[in-house]
């Protein structure tokens, strides 16, 4: 009997019920996302009639047409969101591809105890309070756009995991470059960083997704409106039911006449925008982050 | 004495010799300096009375106050018990799903399907539990939310889920094996694909059943790294998801019963009743069982599976 003949008999109910299983799985995946999406599509009398639906009679623009024409709130989270994600994935990236690189390096002494400096941290933290009361009374950081970067920038798991990429670069490599007289530095920069650019790919991506969803430094340490970063903006609507955050200052807008569900849910579908957009070309370096596996101090 | 100084004087050689490769280190060690080491000693605050003009080693020492406080009233119990139950009921539901699809993804021979399938199930990972929130409010909300629209389209009356405390624990086991469902997923598919096709063939020669050959080499080969994920998931069982909770709870304190985590009182005491100390006590009871725990789960995988010990 032919082994190919056996293997596409064998089980194809059971296969046809995994696809079935799966395509079921993605559909809730999807769900909300979509339900989401028509729901800013809506008519407001229909969401105030009849409630938010997946399939309504009738679609709007007007919930972006309201958003386009206020668009300086919304522009200004943007703009602090963007600020932050740039500023906080590059520095976090030179910071630790740096430590990576100096824990690769064999003939660094005290690399394990530097290792266990680091790793450390991630078994006991002192808490919330202590680390409060350190950022407002000592660093002086209430109110002020370092308090969104700075707490996020470098984390444990990611250095080791640069560290075990860099492992694997050849020490020939290093030799030779250093007995061509090149510095510690030089060989760093035009070296390893080249050789590590899928290590730095997989770790710019998580840090650029944990500043670009960042809220929650925000909501302990930012106060004043214009440096709202998006995610801590659309919380503030959500929250307060209310839309007016949206509203210039000056401008008159009646706020019962405006379509204000319908917005909630386009300023939500704004800001999950680019990550969608950004989301099928990106996202290889995600799983490949994830199947590097073994982390370890 | 002698011994100190001349290790000081080795280390100071050292750092001279390799002087660009420390200062290349410098920015990440004043990191973890800053921002973990010097709060660590700060966890003193749970045992004073904070005054903020004192400053935290000035005020007033209190002792276990807090502490007894934090027992008389039951609290401590409540929030550790909602931790602890919601966090194993993260664990099991969610690496079950992760398994089950994993093994299903495993066996799906048309790779556009594969591909696509497997991007969209981890999709949820990517978006922030702020959006989350929205989506609750999109789907429970009283007066619009999507499911009372349907309810009512089939006759029913609208459900006030905002105000019914037995219904959020499902809701929020349920975001949350949503959103982790495509991480654990990848995880274990990756475990799988790494099993020597030679095995499965072998097996079909021997006239092994596609049921069979998951019942027989998929399961328990996937068996050390399910025990393995399952331990350390243990080991954080006293970190709660803060901001799940605190996107679809928020302030809304007639559910807390249910749903009021170590995390959420924690923050809820710090910054809606400034009681620093009082916050700071729950803190520090999270960091000193929460570290109990990660040690007695590396002793644990140390026994069992010494290579992927943490320390």
């Amino acid at each position: 009997m032919p082994k190919h003949n056996t293997r596409k008999k064998d089980g194809s109910f059971l296969r046809l019920l995994f696809y079935i299983v799966i395509a079921f799985f993605s559909l809730i995946c999807l769900f909300p996302f979509v339900l989401m999406i028509v729901s800013s599509f809506m008519n407001e009398k229909e969401i105030i009639a009849e409630g938010f639906k997946l399939f309504p009679k009738e679609l709007s623009t007007s919930a972006y047409e309201f958003l386009f024409r206020n668009p300086k709130k919304l522009m200004n989270a943007y703009s602090v969101t963007i600020l932050i994600t740039l500023a906080g994935t590059f520095g976090g990236l030179l910071i630790m591809s740096m430590t990576g690189y100096v824990l690769s390096r064999n003939d660094f002494k005290y690399r394990n105890s530097i290792s266990f400096f680091i790793y450390f941290t991630t078994l006991f933290s002192g808490g919330l309070v202590p680390s409060y009361i350190l950022m407002v009374n000592y660093l002086g950081l209430k109110d002020n756009v370092l308090a969104m970067i700075l707490p996020g920038m470098v984390s444990a798991w990611s250095i080791f995991l640069m560290r075990n990429f860099m492992k694997a670069i050849p020490d020939s490599l290093y030799e030779s470059a250093a007995i061509d007289g090149a510095g510690d530095f030089r060989i760093y920069w035009q070296i390893f960083m080249p050789l590590a650019t899928p290590s730095l790919a997989t770790i710019g991506l998580f840090l650029a997704l944990g500043y670009w969803n960042e809220w929650y430094n925000a909501m302990l340490y930012i106060q004043s409106q214009v440096k709202f970063p998006l995610q801590f903006f659309l919380q503030k609507i959500v929250t307060q039911a209310n839309v007016q955050l949206l509203v210039q200052q000056g401008a008159v807008v009646n706020t019962s006449d405006l379509p204000s569900e319908s917005i909630k849910m386009a300023t939500a579908v704004m800001a999950i925008g680019p990550i969608i957009l950004l989301y099928p070309f990106v996202q290889k370096y995600f799983v490949s982050g994830l199947t590097i596996g073994a982390v370890k101090g | 004495m002698v011994k100190a100084k001349n290790h000081l004087k080795s280390i100071a050689h050292e750092v001279k010799r390799k002087k660009v490769l420390f200062l290349m280190l410098l920015p990440a060690l004043l990191f973890f300096t800053i921002f973990c080491y010097i709060p660590m000693p700060g966890a003193y605050v749970a045992f004073v009375d904070y005054n903020i003009n004192k400053g935290i080693f000035h005020s007033q020492f209190i002792g276990l106050k807090n502490f007894e406080f934090l027992v008389k009233t039951g609290a401590l119990w409540s929030i550790t018990k909602n931790t602890l139950l919601y966090n194993l009921a993260f664990l099991a539901i969610g690496n079950v799903v992760q398994i089950i699809l994993a093994i299903m993804l495993s066996e799906i021979g048309n790779k556009w399907y594969k591909k696509v399938s497997q991007s969209i199930i981890l999709l949820p990972h990517f978006i922030s539990m702020v959006i989350v929130g929205f989506f609750a409010y999109n789907l429970f909300n009283y007066n619009h939310g999507f499911i009372n629209s349907f309810l009512i389209s089939l006759g029913f009356e609208s459900h006030d889920f905002y105000s019914d405390q037995g219904i959020w624990k499902y809701i929020i086991v349920a975001f949350k094996v949503w959103a982790g469902t495509g991480y654990g997923m990848i995880v274990y598919l990756a475990t799988i694909t790494g099993i020597s096709k030679d095995i499965y063939d072998a097996a079909s020669i021997d006239g092994a059943k596609l049921s069979q050959k998951i019942k027989f080499i998929t399961l328990p080969l996937l068996r050390p790294t399910v025990v393995l994920l399952f331990l350390f998931g243990l080991g954080g069982i006293l970190k709660g998801s803060f901001d799940l909770f605190y996107n679809l709870i928020g302030n809304n304190s007639v559910l807390y019963s249910q749903t009021d985590i170590i995390d959420t009182y924690v923050f809820r005491s710090l910054m809606g009743q400034f009681n620093f100390s009082l916050s700071a006590s729950v803190g520090f009871y999270q960091s000193i069982f929460g570290l109990f725990f990660v040690l007695a789960i590396n002793f644990i995988v140390k026994k069992i599976e010494p290579d992927n010990a943490l320390f």
